[in-house]
């Protein structure tokens, strides 16, 4: 009688890794709708490109490491990747600038640290940041203008500005971010003249506006299916509404609230690219800390910094912090007084 | 309505209660052979009374209790006892144990027994020491001596007696079944532990998935003050600490146990035991065990003698062989897998599960940790898990004791959920293993330290002793050198010279007139011997200092040699005049001995 031997429990819930990263690539659709219905096909095809890209790379490294290649591939973190920086760089962006961030993102800030889990860096923020750094003109000013702006390129012409990179007929088709001109017009203009811009449509921000209620809904799913707890995307939020009430309430000086929610990056940072697991804080607590922190940063840096968007830089300085929270805002466990907060010391362990 | 109170986390695993709960409990009958571990419960094994050979009847007493955390163990029905040997126990790691093998005779004969249905009337510590002597535990999980638990704490005053009738695990509905079938028997019990606690409240908490079971509990109980609490179906509600804070609000504190707050805890099957024992004077010979899982025709709840071998409930149960896959002793949750059925049941096996291929999970490869949380928000001791399983991994054990390994329950709740499937709760008892045994290995070699250096002070000790002789004999000798030195005449060697010269003229004296003719020397008898005794006493004074002499001389010379000093020469020289003079003086000694001696045979 062969009788399986098994550690307890011999029961599991059936929800993989893969599974959830199948949900976070499902849940992320309406915004890529939203973004390609605005936008033109430029989101799309990067989105396709990164991923594409991603996978190649990572399939590359595991082969150097000597790792399975399949199984690992199958948990669909490396497509996450490349999808998050697909949604993130700027529609008409040039496929080598995409191919410095998914490959830096891949190569540099996942597999080096170890693959999957070993990274304390959020892998496409480290990617964008990269991109951001060195093409600063490309990944800035040259987010593709609103359906309705400007003469929109098709399907075959997107193709064309992105992958053989013939920039110069780009400035047709591109146009500053509504954060990108209030913060730098806002200096010399009222706020009823600034907002006068195309950008700004009748709403809060042409196309940007949909954009990020896309990806608040499909943030409020990934809540609601308990991929991610709500911790980190609310406190996030809940920062930057702190911050923009309490230093920038006159309109004509500072970036009004609404642009900060429903302008450049901030629903999609805030559900999809601060929720990283692997790099995010642990406890509640922790998630708290480390949401609200990077709301702060995000703030602080739109605000009196020279990028007008800041979601790369302020995450990348919230995972510089996590082991630290991770240290100071353990959960109390039942039975103790408090939680134990700082670092095993020696005598505690005898 | 029972105010409740909800714990963190917790998991919604599929029950799969129903299999086993459609018949009634059945009797699982005599088996061919019943094997009695001689632990079966928390604390010391019993020390077996018994003999291969011997007759006993049901009831009678196998094994006695030892030490206070002990408990007794008796015949689960009348026999032979055939051997007493090591054999395997129910264990996850297939460990032999000592076993009292017992051949039934078939008679089933109980022995004498003595109800004690006036408790009441009674000293409690009477009615403790029944508990305890009909070998009562704790039958819900880890086999907790009863008798100690119902030991009144003395400072503290018992609040809340608890039931524990909650049986969150799936599969396992023994609990279940006792509740429906034995409620009266259940709530007697209750009022046992009530009297011997005196707690202000008794409380029953039952999951809201044993509809009947509350039923029959609130037709047993009446109005005797038992409150029942039907409480939110969610695993591990049933865990000691996770039911104590549902039912009272209160938490067992760390390092604690739940009298500290005022609680006692008793699962229901014990409740029936302790009523069995002190109305009935039954000790604990059978318990309700679980068949269930669908390699099995028949599952049901078996009542079933204690030391009955699994092997004999499969059969009873119409085991399909070809469908068994795995054997689980104990819940899906929490059991953990047998290598063979020939194991017995003992008191605390509540459920046996023969899986057919498919029916229980076949875990995917383990993959890495992402972080996502999903342990901590299910972990109902409020841990870490994920952190905990870093510094698992990685062997940090004192990082992982800082966020409190050691307050886990191993209910594994987050290997339930982890999405990358990794056998956390293998992980942690890898850890608590580990730390367990560095710590008795580091109290080994703190002992053996303590012992090296207490040794190591006493040789030093002994050292520096025998150091201050030598130097105060070298300062003794050097004074004695430098007094020679000075007035060479009067040194005390040559005075030991002359003395010793005189001395072996004196012998020679006395020599002379032992010579002399008897009838003299019968005139002078005492003189040699007043003579000749002095002379052989001072004679031995001087060896003595000549040798104790030679003896610092030496010392100094070696001391002299390793220190390479300039007075090696003179020393040296001094070394061997000494020993001259030893000579000299033992030469003298010896013959004044002999000559003593020839002197007294010519007395006699």
């Amino acid at each position: 009688m062969a009788l399986t031997q098994q550690t307890s429990p011999h029961a599991r819930q059936a929800r993989s890794t893969s599974q959830l990263m199948l949900w976070v690539i499902v849940l992320t659709m309406p915004g890529l709708l939203a973004q390609t219905l605005f936008f033109g096909w430029g989101n799309l095809i990067n989105v396709l490109w990164c991923i594409a890209l991603a996978i190649g790379a990572e399939a590359a490294v595991l082969r150097l490491r000597e790792r399975p290649i399949k199984s690992v591939l199958k948990d669909n973190t490396a497509a996450v990747t490349g999808l998050l920086l697909g949604l993130a760089l700027p529609p008409l962006a040039p496929w080598w600038v995409s191919a410095i961030a998914v490959i830096s993102a891949i190569v540099m800030a996942k597999q080096l640290y170890g693959g999957l889990g070993a990274n304390p860096f959020n892998p496409a923020m480290v990617g964008y940041a990269l991109a951001l750094i060195s093409f600063p003109v490309a990944m800035t000013t040259n987010w593709a203008a609103p359906m309705g702006l400007a003469s929109a390129p098709g399907f075959t012409e997107t193709m064309g500005i992105i992958f053989p990179g013939q920039q110069t007929t780009i400035d047709a088709y591109t146009m500053a971010t509504p954060l990108d001109v209030y913060k730098h017009d806002i200096t010399t203009r009222m706020s009823a003249e600034v907002t006068g811009h195309p950008t700004f449509g009748d709403g809060i921000a042409r196309g940007w506006e949909w954009v990020n209620a896309a990806f608040l809904a499909g943030g409020l799913g990934l809540v609601f299916l308990r991929i991610i707890s709500w911790h980190i995307p609310v406190s996030l939020l809940a920062a930057l509404v702190f911050m923009s009430l309490a230093f920038g309430t006159n309109p004509d000086q500072y970036t009004p609230l609404s642009l900060h929610l429903f302008a450049g990056a901030t629903m999609l940072g805030a559900f999809f690219i601060a929720t990283d697991p692997v790099s995010a804080a642990t406890s509640h607590q922790g998630k708290l800390i480390y949401g609200a922190g990077i709301g702060i940063i995000l703030y602080i840096i739109r605000t009196w910094g020279s990028y007008p968007d800041a979601l790369a830089f302020a995450v990348l300085l919230m995972n510089f912090a996590v082991p630290f929270i991770d240290h100071y805002t353990p959960p109390r466990t039942y039975g103790h007084k408090k939680p134990r907060r700082g670092l095993a010391s020696r005598t505690e362990a005898r | 309505m029972t105010k409740l109170w909800d714990f963190n986390g917790g998991v919604h695993p599929l029950p799969n209660k129903h299999q086993s709960t459609s018949a009634p409990i059945q009797q699982a009958g005599l088996p061919d052979q019943l094997v009695l571990p001689l632990q079966q419960h928390v604390g010391s094994p019993a020390e077996t009374r018994v003999q291969p050979g011997d007759r006993v009847l049901k009831g009678d007493c196998l094994a006695d209790a030892l030490g206070s955390m002990g408990v007794p163990l008796h015949a689960p029905t009348s026999g032979v006892i055939e051997s007493v040997l090591k054999m395997p126990v129910p264990h996850p790691s297939g460990l032999l144990d000592w076993c009292i093998v017992l051949i039934p005779d078939g008679e089933d004969a109980w022995t004498e027994r003595h109800p004690m249905t006036d408790y009441r009337s009674r000293e409690i510590s009477q009615v403790l020491a029944r508990v305890r002597d009909l070998g009562i535990v704790g039958l819900g999980g880890a086999g907790f001596p009863t008798s100690v638990k119902l030991r009144s704490p003395g400072d503290k005053k018992v609040m809340t007696l608890v039931l524990n009738g909650a049986e969150c695990e799936p599969y396992i509905t023994a609990d279940d079944m006792l509740m429906r079938e034995r409620a009266a028997e259940v709530v007697e019990g209750a009022q046992i532990m009530a009297w011997l606690l005196k707690p202000e409240r008794c409380v029953i908490g039952i999951e809201d998935n044993k509809p009947e079971a509350i039923a029959a509990l609130q037709d047993a109980v009446g109005d005797s003050g038992i409150e029942i609490a039907v409480i939110p179906t969610k695993y591990p509600s049933g865990g000691e600490k996770q039911l104590i804070h549902i039912l009272t609000g209160l938490e067992v504190p760390y390092n604690g146990i739940p009298a500290d707050v005022g609680v006692v805890c008793q699962n229901v099957g014990t409740a029936l035991a302790v009523s069995r024992a002190v109305l009935h004077g039954e000790p604990l010979l059978s318990r309700i065990t679980t068949l269930t899982g669908q390699a099995l025709a028949q599952p049901a709840n078996y009542e079933v003698l204690l030391g009955t071998p699994i092997s004999h409930l499969l059969a009873r149960a119409r085991l399909n062989p070809n469908r068994l896959e795995r054997l689980i002793m104990g819940g899906p949750m929490m059991g953990f897998t047998l290598q063979t059925d020939s194991v017995p049941v003992v008191k605390t096996t509540n459920c046996v599960i023969a899986a057919a291929p498919g029916e229980l999970d076949e875990p995917p490869p383990e993959q890495p940790c992402i972080r996502c949380g999903a342990c901590a928000e299910v972990c109902p001791m409020e841990l870490l898990p994920q952190q905990l399983f870093w510094y698992a991994r990685s062997e940090e054990f004192d990082k992982a004791e800082h966020l409190n390994l050691f307050d886990c329950i191993e209910c594994g709740a987050c290997s339930y959920v982890c999405p990358s499937s990794i056998p956390l709760v293998q992980y942690y008892r890898f850890a608590k293993g580990e730390i367990r045994t560095q710590r008795i290995e580091q109290l080994k070699s703190d002992q053996a330290r303590e012992r090296f250096e207490a040794r190591q002070a006493r040789l030093e000790r002994e050292q520096a002793e025998k150091e201050a002789r030598k130097r105060e004999r070298a300062q003794a000798a050097a004074k004695a050198q430098a007094r020679k030195a000075e007035k060479p005449d009067q040194g005390q060697p040559s005075k030991d010279d002359r003395q010793a010269k005189a001395a072996a003229v004196q012998a020679a004296l006395a020599r002379k007139r032992q010579e002399t003719p008897a009838g003299a020397a019968s005139s002078e008898e005492p003189a040699p011997k007043s003579s000749g005794e002095p002379d052989l006493k001072s004679l031995r004074l001087q060896l003595a200092q000549a040798q104790e002499k030679l003896a610092t001389m030496e010392a100094m010379l070696t001391e002299a040699r390793s220190a390479e000093t300039d007075n090696r020469e003179k020393l040296e020289r001094a070394v061997t005049k000494n020993q001259d003079r030893v000579a000299r003086a033992q030469v003298a000694f010896d013959r004044a001995q002999a000559e003593s001696a020839e002197a007294a045979n010519h007395h006699d």
